[in-house]
């Protein structure tokens, strides 16, 4: 890929990580280039999977809607020639799984879980995720309170005290 | 009871238009395309650093001329960026603010009757301060037509035996015009063989887009006649915390020091601690800020395209600084209509120097949303202007 090209792919995609609602015009504009240039890099990285979808960052709290988060550090056995991607398989396809990653330290896994209910999460541990066979042990961890989720700070943010006019 | 005031003060003309500033600062629902400050909060590993300081007791005065540490990252980071090497003991001084190194550089350059070359539209403070020195400014007037940068023909017809020091202000407020190399070139080699001078204003060195500033000092024989002057208000957000600097040749730094001593005794301590952790780790949040302010950019001289605004393409600092000739009104009365009709506030051009009738300093140190909202109001009242023209 040319160095021109690989420029304006980190250029959309910085830009889109934070406005993914961007109007494609105007993003062209933004960046100084072409709307055609913009709308084919686009098409061509969401076909490459470098861009992997557009969501919408939501705090549910606010929106009166029950919703519980768990972390939970999983230890598992990895397996031979698989390591830990089927085990990561296993758990990542269960919908109410929200993400997986591997991690350095003392665990390997950590899942997070959404649920309506502490209940439901608990479950989700007991009977789905504690039972497969190459899960040694888990620790389950209820988030309390978001403060700032995916780049952004969920609480209110202050009024800006520029004055109107300066030199 | 005799006069308390100095002549001389009271001969320094206040800024014509404050009383407009005065009105649309009131205005509560009025938006603005007005600040000369950024609208990004102080990069918070900076301001961490600040409360740190603090927290730690570091409230004494320090050394005249600034943190030893200060002085030191400032030097290194000149010597990354204009490529120039200063002495941090002898070289280098760390003031409240580009201003006050703008006030006493001029006191101590200047004897009565020196002449300062002072390119317009620019900064409301090099004429004031030129006087309060004794000085005589010589206005030159910069030509939309050459971008607003200074070209040796304007500094031709206005040099005289008794110019001493040439002010130069780029990237400039309020034109955002800058001066590559290549526009540099001639007028050091003007600068040498009028034997001048040059304080050179470089407080929106970071804000340059599609091309890296050059300092007049970088070029061949300018660094023993250039005092350079920046800050941390602009490229690192931090107008408030009032920390500037300026590096030059020891002679004039050391007297620079000695009025700055009486007048000051030492920048803020805590602004001070906080900037040496801006130096040595926020060149990413910078040019974060850069990359916004050169979208927004974009986004306005669009704008201007499509209502029909003229406008040069600017390449420095954080504004635009449209034509409004076409009009047939004056700079204030446009501003003044403008902030009326459609609540939106700009600076007239003639803020900055009688040759910045016919012009608007628009800023665009607001977010795009933000600047959405005003340039709709913009367009509404422009297409409202050509319409009351046609009839």
């Amino acid at each position: 890929m040319n160095e021109k090209k690989e420029a304006l792919r980190i250029e959309i995609l910085k830009y889109i990580e934070k406005h993914s609602r961007v109007d494609l015009g105007e993003l062209a504009v933004l960046l100084g280039v072409n709307e055609t240039d913009v709308a084919n890099e686009m098409a061509e990285m969401e076909k490459e999977k470098i861009i992997c979808g557009y969501h919408t960052l939501i705090d549910w709290d606010r929106a009166g809607v029950e919703m519980v988060t768990a972390l939970i550090e999983v230890r598992v056995t990895p397996q031979r020639d698989l390591g830990f991607d089927r085990i990561a398989e296993r758990i990542y396809n269960y919908p109410e799984v929200y993400a997986v990653y591997l991690i350095s330290g003392s665990y390997d896994l950590l899942v997070t879980l959404e649920g309506k209910t502490l209940k439901e999460v608990s479950r989700f541990v007991s009977e789905r995720l504690s039972p497969i066979d190459e899960v040694l042990s888990t620790a389950t961890h209820f988030i309390l309170k978001k403060y700032k989720d995916h780049g952004t700070i969920m609480v209110p943010h202050k009024e800006s005290e520029r004055m109107l006019v300066t030199l | 009871m005799r006069n308390p005031l100095s002549k001389k003060i009271i001969d320094i003309q206040p800024s014509g238009i404050r009383k407009f500033f005065d009105v649309a600062n009131e205005m509560e629902d009025a938006i603005s395309l007005g600040v000369g400050e950024p609208d990004f909060d102080t990069p918070w590993r900076i301001r961490e650093e600040g409360i740190f300081t603090l927290e730690k007791g570091k409230t004494f005065y320090t050394s005249n001329a600034g943190l030893q540490e200060l002085r030191n990252e400032i030097c290194r980071y000149l010597e990354r960026k204009i490529h120039v090497s200063y002495d941090p003991k002898h070289e280098t001084l760390v003031t409240v603010g580009g201003s006050e190194a703008i006030d006493i550089g001029l006191r101590c350059m200047l004897d009565p009757g020196d002449e300062v070359l002072l390119p317009q539209p620019s900064y409301v403070s090099y004429l004031p301060c030129t006087i309060m020195a004794d000085g005589v400014p010589v206005v030159i007037p910069l030509q939309y037509e050459n971008q607003f940068k200074l070209t040796v023909e304007d500094l031709e017809k206005y040099v005289t035996p008794k110019s001493k020091v040439l002010i130069m202000p780029f990237p400039n407020n309020p034109t955002g015009s800058i001066m590559t190399k290549e526009d540099l070139e001639p007028v050091a080699e003007f600068v040498r063989e009028h034997d001048l001078y040059v304080i050179s204003d470089e407080i929106y060195s970071e804000l340059t887009y599609g091309t890296e500033h050059v300092s007049i000092a970088s070029l061949p024989g300018m660094r023993e006649r250039t005092v350079v002057i920046n800050g941390f208000s602009k490229g690192f957000a931090m107008t408030g915390w009032r920390l500037g600097y300026c590096c030059g040749p020891a002679a004039i730094i050391e007297q620079m020091t000695k009025l700055h001593q009486f007048a000051i005794m030492c920048a803020p301590t805590n602004s001070q601690y906080a900037a040496v952790e801006g130096l040595r780790n926020c060149e990413d949040e910078v040019q974060e800020m850069r990359r916004s302010y050169n979208q927004r950019r974009r986004f306005l001289m669009n704008e201007f395209k499509s209502m029909g605004l003229e406008c040069f393409e600017p390449f420095g600092a954080f504004y635009v600084f449209p034509s409004i000739r076409e009009f047939g009104m004056s700079s204030e009365e446009f501003a003044e209509r403008l902030l009326m009709e459609e609540k939106v506030a700009v600076v007239p051009g003639t803020a900055f120097g009688e040759c910045g009738e016919g012009f608007l300093r628009i800023s665009y140190a607001y977010s795009i949303d933000d600047l959405k909202e005003a340039l709709g109001r913009v367009r509404k009242f422009i297409y409202r202007l050509k319409e009351e023209k046609e009839a």
